[in-house]
């Protein structure tokens, strides 16, 4: 029973990592109308900087992880200027391929710079483990619990009160509106991509710090997918609901898997199966807009 | 219109035989066959080298058509495609080794057991569209890859499989001379299909359910029945391409049907361009020469100073990815339309030299 509640506890704090990659990945999609498949990568790129902040210039985390965050929203800006903007008004066809030609230029480039293989980063907190209500928990874990937390907190305050966030809302909402009443349309689009990478950076960051720095931390792109369908592709609650959901749903199959039924594997795939009942069923998700023509 | 080489100015098209013609002129159609004829003399003056790169080119051309059938000419995304290619591979080897059907005999029962497969992943096609198609396929390209790598009785899990070649009437297929000749003539076959599929009526309800679905389905268009076919189709080609490559390597393992493989389906289309079937062909041949132009590149500029910066002998296949990504984005960027319409400029620039305008 304490490895089933283990892994409870483990789902939930995955779960809130991909809920934050999921929120990002739904910034962009309600911004801008673009499924960012490259999404994995800029968590990939994120992890890739810090690394090679604290360890080939020695800097302390606390001034390393500032330095990644300013990048990467740099980086997002600069992308979204030089790539997507021109491919706004192209065929969705168009859009989804430049952003999976993305990810295979950053994976490979990642690849290239840092080698294949995992690579550890330096510890960060004086204590690894701690006990947390009887079980035995990573510190990064809890943090990154936290973390999560205080992001969604973030992105909850960020939309409903401040000046920007609601004008990215606006945006979303209604284009043509929103550029009416004098927001800048092309500096939402920047915005969003921006906050995009960072946020996703932040998870990179965090994952990267408990599993080591590789080209896996990219899969988390391709997991974003169950849980944005699940909570629907055009609401922010719904991402975290959903991520929540698929971090819990692939431990208990993973559970499932190791006691009984010795598939393998399960912990990987067991998201997709979910991933296609969903959109059999209900593919608006459990949030999301009912707006899909079906046919 | 009888016995002229080039189209006169204005539109002489008066029937919708003239107008859904394969061959526009009797020049355009004497190349075509001239182009055929060339290629069957290959493998008399060209090395092994150059012809698995032919081989290469026809079956992977076959499985880019199915794409493009349905991206191109049907207007829906699949990011799975490597997987339906790599299950035709094994279903072909697999129907030959464990039930005896003879090669022959099983590289088209392949194709038709890969569109079963591709029918029922295709379900969501009949609802969905675009971007949750998208979704769907990239699920499927997963739970393929996964079963690949479970199914022992059928792909021989982890080991692989072994594929017979190709035998007919006791000649062995086996060399790649030989082979030549099998991987030209479906290939031939199958894009004188598909283009033939697209002159009819339901090839024009594909094109239609692309440009815009709600007026197609108001002109009695079953939407529902259109999509699902043309991703029954397309895995169909996936599966025959599949097939192919199977009986030639002879040997089919686990690990190369990867969502990169299925990117690079996508790349073969977009460069060569979408919703065209030439442009198929040029697209893949692009593809396969691009690892080979990154080589040559590699061997160009080795022992300079570039060479030792970025450590580029070690790091060949990461260059090749990045290319890969590099040149689809380039080309969506540049020339969304693709090397097909590339060639239609160049043949119109020429068609009329000097006095273009």
């Amino acid at each position: 029973m304490t490895l089933l509640f283990q892994l409870l506890v483990n789902g939930l704090i995955v779960g809130a990592l991909y809920g934050v990659v999921a929120m990002s990945f739904v910034l962009i999609y309600k911004a801008s109308r673009i499924v960012n498949f490259a999404q994995g990568e800029f968590l990939l790129i994120g992890a890739w900087t810090c690394w090679w902040l604290l360890t080939s210039w020695q800097l302390p985390f606390w001034i390393g992880f500032p330095i990644t965050l300013v990048f990467m929203l740099a980086f997002g800006v600069i992308l979204q200027i030089v790539v997507l903007r021109p491919m706004i008004g192209e065929p969705i066809i168009s859009v989804i391929m430049v952003t999976i030609g993305l990810s295979i230029v950053f994976q490979a480039a990642m690849k290239w710079m840092f080698g294949v293989f995992a690579k550890p980063f330096p510890p960060i907190f004086a204590s690894p483990t701690m006990n947390l209500f009887g079980l035995e928990v990573q510190t990064v874990y809890v943090m990154s619990l936290l973390i999560s937390i205080l992001i969604m907190a973030g992105f909850g305050w960020f939309f409903k009160y401040s000046r920007t966030g609601l004008a990215m809302r606006a945006t979303a909402f209604d284009q043509q509106v929103a550029q009416s009443l004098g927001i800048s349309v092309r500096h939402m689009f920047a915005m969003s991509w921006a906050i995009s990478a960072m946020v996703s950076a932040v998870a990179g960051v965090t994952v990267g710090v408990v599993n080591g720095v590789s080209s896996a931390l990219s899969f988390f792109g391709i997991k974003v997918f169950p849980a944005v369908i699940l909570g629907g592709l055009d609401s922010v609650i719904g991402a975290v609901v959903g991520g929540l959901i698929v971090g819990v749903l692939e431990n208990m199959a993973h559970y499932l898997d190791s006691q009984w039924l010795n598939w393998g594997n399960m912990y990987e795939i067991a998201p997709f199966y979910v991933l296609i009942a969903i959109l059999m069923i209900k593919p608006y998700g459990l949030f999301g807009t009912k707006d899909i023509e079906r046919v | 219109m009888a016995n002229i080489s080039i189209i006169p100015s204005g539109d002489f098209k008066t029937s919708y035989g003239t107008d859904t013609t394969i061959f526009p002129t009797r020049t355009s159609r004497n190349f075509a066959i001239l182009g055929v004829v060339l290629l069957l003399a290959c493998p008399a003056f060209m090395d092994r080298y150059w012809l698995s790169l032919l081989i290469q080119i026809s079956y992977l051309g076959i499985a880019a058509l199915g794409l493009n059938i349905l991206v191109g000419f049907t207007g829906q995304i699949s990011i799975g495609h490597s997987a339906f290619f790599g299950f035709g591979a094994f279903a072909s080897a697999w129907l030959n080794n464990s039930l005896g059907v003879p090669v022959a005999l099983a590289i088209p029962l392949a194709g038709v057991v890969t569109t079963m497969v591709g029918l029922l992943f295709g379900m969501p096609a009949a609802r969905l569209k675009g971007l949750y198609l998208a979704i769907a396929t990239l699920a499927a390209q997963y739970i393929l890859q996964d079963f690949f790598a479970r199914a022992d009785w059928f792909t021989g899990g982890t080991a692989g499989t072994i594929a017979e070649p190709l035998t007919i009437f006791g000649f062995a297929f086996d060399t790649d001379e030989r082979y030549f000749y099998v991987a030209l003539v479906a290939m031939v076959v199958m894009y004188i299909l598909a283009t033939n599929l697209m002159r009819t009526r339901d090839g024009r309800a594909l094109v239609a359910v692309r440009d815009h679905y709600l007026s197609a389905e108001i002109m009695g268009i079953n939407l529902t029945k259109y999509r699902t076919m043309s991703f029954g189709i397309s895995a169909f080609y996936a599966g025959i391409g599949g097939a192919l490559y199977a009986h030639y390597l002879q040997f089919v393992s686990v690990e190369g049907f990867t969502i990169l493989f299925s990117i690079q389906f996508l790349g073969m289309i977009i460069i060569g361009g979408l919703g065209s079937i030439m442009g198929t062909l040029m697209g893949t041949a692009f593809m396969v020469f691009l690892p080979e132009a990154m080589q040559a590149l590699t061997k160009l500029v080795s022992g300079t100073a570039i060479d030792t910066a970025l450590n580029l002998k070690d790091n060949i296949a990461f260059l090749r990815e990045m290319s890969i990504g590099l040149v689809i984005i380039l080309f969506l960027v540049f020339e969304p339309d693709g090397l097909a319409h590339r060639w239609k400029q160049i043949k119109a620039y020429w068609k009329l030299y000097p006095f273009s305008h």
